[in-house]
């Protein structure tokens, strides 16, 4: 059998992303297959996008396992890879007396997943409100885990999926897979386009379905039920209203809703939780939006609900056993899952694809990669950089002169820059994600046009083909007058 | 492009105008004519004129010009009379910053990075439109959803058609011209919904753009739900009740793959926040006085950008006297900062430009406008000093989606006082 690849990755999220970096450091040749037009457009997209302390997660599970070594690799992960990442801290709330005795629970969970006692300390009300003023008063006591960061989700899997090609990873989107077959020594993976390819080891990173995949191959059948969470994004006059990010006590269904600066400060709120049929409902409603609001501003004073500029909601992958599926699956030699990724997910997601690197490689016996290099240097920010710093990237290219998106800074040597990396960006949304152009307070109503307009030259399409995201989703319709 | 080499004209300004749209051609036209030497705009787009460019319909210009003019017509006399006036402007340039010493750093293609002085400095940036984030609409969030301004500007400068089938979410004027425009362009409207009781836009748009073409106007229904993942597919209106929360069983599905949003403007106001002058909450402008200048001395606002304008013709209007003030505060040295009176507001009408006036500062006359919160029929105008009524006029309807203006004379306000107060007020006739 003559396999194109040594690896399949199915799924181009943060997890696939990370696997597929990782695996690129040893010897193998790996393939990435998207059902996207891009990276990051499922579960990875629209998340919280904190990397958790560990606390929070069962002692013994996966999710605690992964999540505090993937948040410890998160820290050198986001230098080498040019990331927005902050260390924020985060501070959990207790409003009733018994409350505390859970703040409690939560300490020595932590401790008993593996953090160190001085990465945590519990808070009474006043002393919590010293660190966040705009906390509500009725707090009684607070858990602070100083560990938890904020990081941009986006950019980590664009930036991740960047470094996997940089290092010979090939990446084919579009490409959603519809039946994996068992070879003599490996696995035949087919495409909805009808194209199939062959590796001796498949990764299942399909987020909402990797239960669909992992179940093409194994008896050991997983379910998987897409949660949705609404989420309510704010103006970045509203990001300092608070510095850590404030959970409320978690309960059934995940960590409740939370509020957070992000790395580009705005603030967020969200998410709520509701089980849905449908793998790709991502429709807000009234009712969570409401409920968004109502919650978040019961543990935060003054919250800024007239400052929302956005709402939108995720996909939370929940697996019926409530864990990470993440190995070799027992009756599909070579056939490795990383399934029902939830919360926290991309925290742990550094520390999956090192863990399935290193299994893989294993099994087939692959050296390091000598030629690997870890480094990737991230799109410029203009809007970040010094004046000095803008001079210097204008003389190189005056494009970085052209502010495309007045709101968010962005010029269009950054929209070119995103178009041109390998994967690029091939949508609107795809420009967005990674270098933020209509991620600002008009919402893309200025720039919108003349995004289309970049896209459509460097793509070599037709204005009426530039897509917000997947095909059917052009801006434009035949017939225009031009 | 550009029309200046940096260069040559250096890095001082004495009147430096942000924005070359109607306002800010306006502010330098004046300037210029009240005999500044160095005057510069800034403008952030590929051409002058601003969204007047994208504005094709007629109805500019009846007060400016007693004739009714294009959007790019009304613009062109504007541009043409700054050619005259050999005004410099750099394009594609935007302001990064602006600072209390009324140093101002630029960035663009002619500049690359530059900071910029002035004497006086006029902000006239404009408005953007409220998004549907900002409305909280729930739904799926596909392509096909445009604010009207967007729409208006792939259609009548890129020359793209945006959808077949549409619906309009608020009654506000480019909401309304857009409504036309793509029945015009062979697309179907099927309805504009306005969540007010009343129409946010001006009654003539209503009546040329809506009547004329058998497009309804849904009072008091909202949009509650957007279909479709890629494009949109469906949206379901809905009736609002008195505190514009829909009305449960009112919901009406409809087949569409366009929503366009015309639900507000917003002034623009990045840059005058770094100044940390007055803000108003209402109108989302500066405070400013008589002469349109803000907190800061030597900073003035005009135009869409201070508070949103219905028509164009006054924003011209509004921005050569600010100009015309920025010019006065070069060449005169400043404006010898007077007791300053607070316009109070009472019986609905919701704000005033200017904010504060000072009697003793002030010309022959000035005028405020003013916007109202309600629909009101057969009340009057009154402006009151103390207890003393210095004008009332009858009006028939009053509306918020229409400016109104008094004008006052200098001699009414002489000795005026903080204590005493003036008062713009709505009353029963």
């Amino acid at each position: 059998m003559n396999y194109g690849a040594d690896v399949i990755v199915i799924g181009a999220g943060v997890t696939g992303a990370a696997a597929a970096r990782e695996l690129t450091a040893y010897d193998l040749r790996v393939l990435v297959l998207e059902s996207g037009e891009d990276v990051c457009s499922g579960t990875s997209k629209a998340n919280s996008a904190i990397v958790h302390a560990g606390f929070d997660a069962k002692t013994g599970s996966k999710k605690a396992q992964f999540n505090v070594a993937g948040s410890r690799r998160m820290r050198e992960l986001v230098t080498e890879l040019d990331v927005a990442y902050r260390p924020n801290g985060a501070l959990v709330l207790g409003f009733a007396e018994e409350d505390r005795a859970r703040v409690q629970e939560l300490y020595d969970r932590g401790i008993a997943n593996g953090l160190a006692p001085e990465e945590m300390e519990i808070l009474s009300g006043e002393e919590a409100r010293s660190i966040e003023p705009a906390l509500s008063d009725e707090v009684t006591c607070a858990l602070h885990a100083k560990t938890s960061a904020i990081v941009c989700p986006f950019e980590l899997t664009a930036a991740l999926a960047e470094n996997a090609a940089h290092n010979g990873a090939q990446f084919k989107f579009l490409s959603r897979v519809t039946g994996i077959r068992r070879e003599e020594d490996g696995y035949s993976v087919e495409c909805a386009d009808g194209s199939v390819y062959r590796a001796r080891c498949v990764v299942n990173a399909a987020g909402v379905y990797a239960d669909e995949i992992h179940n093409m191959i194994s008896d050991n059948k997983l379910s998987i039920t897409a949660r949705r969470g609404d989420y309510l994004l704010m103006d970045k006059e509203a990001g300092g209203l608070v510095s850590c990010t404030i959970f409320e006590l978690p309960g059934t269904y995940g960590k409740g809703v939370l509020v957070t600066p992000t790395v580009h400060g705005n603030l967020l709120a969200g998410p709520t939780a509701v089980d849905t049929q449908d793998k790709e409902e991502t429709a807000t409603d009234a009712i969570s939006l409401d409920e968004v609001g109502k919650r978040a501003a019961h543990n935060v004073k003054n919250l800024p609900l007239k400052q929302v500029i956005t709402s939108f909601s995720g996909l939370r992958a929940h697996e019926a056993g409530g864990d990470f599926i993440i190995g070799e699956c027992a009756d599909a030699p070579g056939f490795y899952d990383a399934a029902g990724i939830e919360s926290p997910g991309l925290s742990a997601a550094p520390a999956i694809g090192v863990f399935l690197a290193e299994q893989i490689a294993g099994k087939l016996g692959a050296a390091k990669n000598p030629a690997f290099d870890g480094k990737r240097k991230g799109i410029p920010h203009v809007a970040h950089l010094s004046d000095e710093e803008r001079a210097a990237l204008i003389k190189e290219d005056p494009a970085y002169a052209r502010i495309v998106c007045r709101c968010e800074t962005v010029t269009e040597g950054e929209i070119r820059e995103a178009i041109r990396r390998t994967p690029g960006a091939r949508s609107m949304d795809g420009i967005k994600r990674r270098v933020r152009a209509g991620m600002g307070r008009c919402q893309a109503g200025f720039c919108t046009p003349r995004v289309m307009e970049i896209l459509s030259e460097e793509l070599g399409i037709p204005m009426e083909e530039v897509c917000k995201n997947l095909p059917g989703s052009e801006l434009l319709v035949k017939g225009g007058a031009v | 492009m550009s029309s200046v080499n940096i260069r040559d004209f250096g890095t001082h300004a004495q009147v430096l105008v942000i924005g070359g749209g109607p306002a800010g051609l306006a502010a330098a036209i004046a300037a210029r004519e009240a005999g500044i030497e160095k005057v510069l705009i800034i403008e952030r787009d590929r051409m002058l004129g601003g969204i007047l460019n994208q504005c094709i319909h007629n109805g500019f210009g009846l007060h400016t010009f007693h004739e009714e003019l294009t959007g790019p017509e009304y613009a062109a006399r504007f541009i043409k009379k700054a050619a005259e006036l050999e005004i410099p402007y750099l394009l594609g340039t935007m302001v990064l910053s602006i600072d209390r010493d009324r140093r101002v750093t630029v960035m663009g293609d002619e500049t690359g990075i530059l900071t910029l002085t002035a004497d006086a400095v006029v902000l006239a940036m404009g408005c953007r439109e409220r998004p549907r984030g900002a409305l909280n609409i729930p739904g799926y969030r596909p392509a096909g959803i445009y604010t009207a301004g967007t729409a208006q500007r792939l259609m009548n400068i890129e020359g793209f058609r945006i959808g077949n089938r549409a619906v309009i979410l608020g009654s506000g004027d480019i909401g309304l011209i857009m409504a036309r425009r793509l029945t015009l362009e062979g697309a179907e409207v099927v309805c504009v919904a306005e969540l007010m009781p009343y129409s946010g836009g001006l009654k003539r748009n209503i009546v040329q753009c809506l009547i004329d073409y058998d497009i309804p106007l849904k009072l008091s229904h909202t949009v509650v739900d957007i279909r479709g993942k890629e494009r949109v597919t469906g949206v379901t209106i809905a009736a609002v009740d008195g505190n514009r929360k829909p009305v449960p069983g009112s919901e009406e599905e409809i087949d569409c793959d366009t929503l366009l949003l015309s639900c507000g403007l917003l002034p623009e106001n990045e840059l005058t926040k770094m100044l940390d002058t007055p803000m108003s909450g209402i109108t989302g402008g500066a405070v400013v006085d008589e002469h349109l200048q803000t907190g800061i001395p030597g900073i003035f606002a005009c135009g869409n950008v201070l508070h949103v304008h219905d028509l164009v013709d006054y924003v011209s209007e509004e921005a050569a006297h600010a100009g015309k003030n920025a010019a006065a505060y070069v060449l005169g040295g400043g404006i010898a900062p007077g007791a300053v009176v607070t316009v109070q507001t009472a019986g609905g009408v919701r704000y005033t430009v200017p904010q504060r006036i000072d009697p003793a500062a002030m010309e022959d006359t000035v005028t405020i406008r003013f916007r109202v919160a309600d629909v009101y029929r057969d009340r009057s105008i009154a402006v009151y000093r103390g207890e003393k009524c210095l004008t009332r006029r009858k009006t028939r309807v009053l509306a918020p989606g229409e400016m109104e203006q008094v004008v006052l004379k200098k001699e009414d306000l002489a000795g005026l006082t903080e204590e005493e107060g003036l008062r713009i007020v709505l009353e029963e006739s």
